[in-house]
């Protein structure tokens, strides 16, 4: 049967598991009516075009899994962020850990999806917010609205802080040939309140993994959101990651996206300025090799006056990789005063990898900033022979480069064991050790 | 120490080295001044191994070895340090980590083990003095937002850290002013041994008056047209390039 088939008709068996009661159960009835009606994006729609999901819908995926699956701490240690304390919200092949978790009440909500959308204190701010940002046209989205059951949910109260970092960690057990996931989070980030969160999805085997996410984010005015993915999954793994994000006035919302593995990675990243002096900042630092493809499609919506946007994404592509950057920004006509940054430099290592890289301004307001750079190039051969001539073998010293090229996007970091986390898989991805932390 | 036999060399079929010999000692300090164009950076970089300057004929010796085929990080290896005259900017890579990868993969090359932290520390704060380079200076990314003096002041740590048995160094005068100067050569002279061997390449004499070189080599369209004394120098510096150019086409 058809992905998508067989996703139309599973719903009918997911209704049995959830309240069909809940005012939210009429959002997920609407979407799967416009899933089974649009299907899967093709390559002849232009936002899809670099990007084939065909071969994904001829594999054979559970759409739930048939067990619940444990693992261990020790097992999985290693992608957690264990050297720094931080609050934790685990699933296991879909379904929620408590053991491998650590979420709290206390001041502010870090906890699961499927008690916000179930419980009924929940229900104003669900009523508010729940599926308030996300298209309810683009078909994946709404594919994972119709299954939206679990996921993490974060609440952070005016002037609120977490005492610290948040990681969503979704782990694959390979129990299953080829599960399907459909995370749903919804982050909530209150009048001048912080957070800080780190997402992650690892499958544990090169088994097929196919993860369609949606995150939900609210910064309401002065509130400041950082957000860091780290992508660097097997070779069995795919991810189609969705991200809506809603801002207002002054706040400040900064994505950084680290694509370093998987088979088929596409970051749907979109953010919609609804307030003024908003700054939205995405980056990006992709080190591809194997068959591997990442498409990084962002979108900056400039809705009212006087905000920025920045983009900076770098890209390294070897072997038979393939990358994509689409970067779309709106500036609507009331929109004046906006600054809107974008930067997409590629270094290309090998002859067989492409990149697609395409700028799309839409501007509709006449007194605003605009600039878009895309370049595609080699490693400096001139710079190589000054690491050569140092003793530095051709290797450790191409590496040397790529860490360079990539470093104004890893100084960013704010969290420092993340960055040397990060420093540690971008020298493992390139093959080196130097004998410091990069 | 170095044995250079008619070197013939060209870059994407033009022919920039048309025949170069020149035999330095262990000890000696040789100085090589032209105009510009003449071949100089050419030859400083084909004796550091540089692959996009083809040798079309002669050969480069160290020690005995010929050192066609060995690649720039052999050659580094081996003893052979090229201060550059265009340094290049590594952002993310402080001066100390860069120093410390360069250190240990020449140990690695050589069947050593790591040079420990402590040691490595020690003999990074020794060198930074000489070079009189501020602590702070050497967490900096290297190159990054470097003044043109300060590029050239760590291109001699550089070498002070390295130790190598041939130093080549490339315009090291240029864009430096007096004191920056006065502290290069400075360096460049404590590290002088009669083990190892300085090769000057500068187009004005200024730097040979802190440098004393025992020979001066004059290269004109990629030859050595001249050789002498360090006297040699001044009297360049007095009537310029053009007798010599007259002298070479007679």
């Amino acid at each position: 049967m058809e992905l998508k088939d067989k996703l139309v008709s599973s719903f009918m068996a997911f209704e049995n598991n959830v309240d069909v009661e809940n005012p939210v159960h009429d959002i997920r009835t609407e979407a799967i009516k416009n899933f089974e009606t649009k299907g899967f994006p093709t390559k002849k729609e232009e936002a899809w075009k670099y990007t084939s999901l065909n071969s994904l819908r001829k594999i054979d995926f559970s759409i739930f899994p048939k067990t619940e699956n444990t693992i261990e701490y020790n097992d999985v240690k290693q992608y957690f962020l264990h050297e720094i304390d931080t609050y934790k919200i685990v699933f296991v092949d879909g379904i929620y850990s408590s053991y491998l978790s650590e979420t709290t009440h206390d001041g502010v909500d870090i906890c699961l999806m499927s008690s916000a959308l179930t419980k009924d204190m929940y229900k104003p701010v669900i009523d508010v917010y729940f599926n308030k940002v996300a298209s309810k046209e683009e078909s994946l989205t709404t594919l994972n609205t119709a299954f939206s059951r679990e996921g993490a949910y974060i609440y952070i109260p005016k002037n609120k802080m977490p005492k610290k970092p948040i990681e969503i960690l979704h782990f694959a057990t390979g129990n299953e040939a080829s599960l399907m996931l459909q995370p749903r989070n919804l982050i909530i980030v209150e009048e001048n309140a912080e957070v800080q969160i780190i997402e992650r999805h690892q499958s544990l085997t090169s088994n097929n993994v196919l993860t369609n996410a949606v995150t939900e984010i609210f910064a309401a005015d002065n509130a400041i959101v950082d957000i860091y993915k780290l992508q660097n999954d097997t070779a069995g793994a795919s991810l189609i990651d969705n991200t809506y994000i809603d801002q207002k006035n002054k706040s400040v919302v900064k994505v950084h996206t680290f694509s370093f593995g998987g088979k088929l990675t596409r970051n749907n990243l979109n953010f919609y300025q609804n307030g003024e002096y908003i700054d939205s900042i995405m980056k990006g630092v992709t080190i591809l090799g194997e068959k591997q493809h990442v498409d990084h499609h962002t979108l900056v919506h400039h809705i009212e006056p006087n905000c920025e946007s920045h983009q900076d994404y770098k890209g390294i592509y070897g072997e038979s990789s393939t990358g994509v950057f689409n970067g779309k920004i709106i500036v609507d006509k009331i929109a004046q005063k906006t600054n809107a940054f974008q930067q997409n430099n590629n270094i290309l290592i090998s002859d067989k990898a492409t990149i697609n890289t395409k700028p799309q301004l839409e501007i509709f307001a006449d007194d605003v900033k605009c600039s878009h750079g895309c370049t595609i190039g080699q490693l400096d051969e001139d710079a190589l022979f000054y690491l050569q001539s140092r003793g530095i073998p051709l290797k450790e010293a191409r590496a040397l480069l790529m860490y360079a090229f990539a470093n104004n996007v890893l100084e960013s970091v704010r969290i420092p064991e993340l960055k040397s986390r990060i420093n540690a898989l971008i020298a493992n991805k390139l093959g080196v050790s130097l004998g410091f932390d990069l | 120490m170095l044995k250079i036999n008619n070197l013939h060399a060209q870059v994407e079929d033009k022919e920039i080295l048309k025949g170069i010999n020149l035999e330095m000692k262990a000890g000696e300090v040789h100085a090589i001044m032209g105009p510009n164009g003449s071949g100089k950076s050419t030859l400083a970089s084909v004796i550091a191994g540089k692959e996009n300057f083809e040798v079309t004929d002669g050969s480069v010796e160290l020690d005995g070895e010929d050192l066609d085929e060995v690649s720039p990080e052999e050659r580094a290896h081996k003893g052979v340090f090229l201060s550059f005259q265009y340094p290049v900017e590594i952002p993310g890579v402080s001066v100390t980590n860069f120093m410390k990868t360069a250190i240990n993969e020449s140990r690695k090359a050589k069947g050593l083990e790591e040079m420990p932290a402590k040691d490595m520390l020690k003999l990074i704060r020794e060198k930074s003095e000489l070079l009189e380079i501020d602590r702070k200076f050497l967490s900096r990314s290297l190159n990054e937002g470097f003044s043109g003096g300060e590029k050239k002041r760590n291109e001699i740590f550089q070498m002070a850290m390295l130790e190598p048995k041939l130093a080549i160094l490339d315009e090291t005068d240029s864009g430096l002013d007096i004191d920056a100067l006065r502290i290069v050569a400075n360096g460049v002279n404590k590290l002088k041994s009669k083990d190892n061997a300085v090769l000057v390449i500068t187009h004005y004499q200024r730097l040979l008056d802190y440098i004393v070189p025992d020979f001066v080599h004059v290269l004109h369209n990629g030859k050595i047209v001249k050789s002498g004394g360090k006297e040699l120098a001044l009297e360049l510096e007095e009537k310029g390039y053009d007798w010599l150019k007259n002298e070479a086409t007679v």
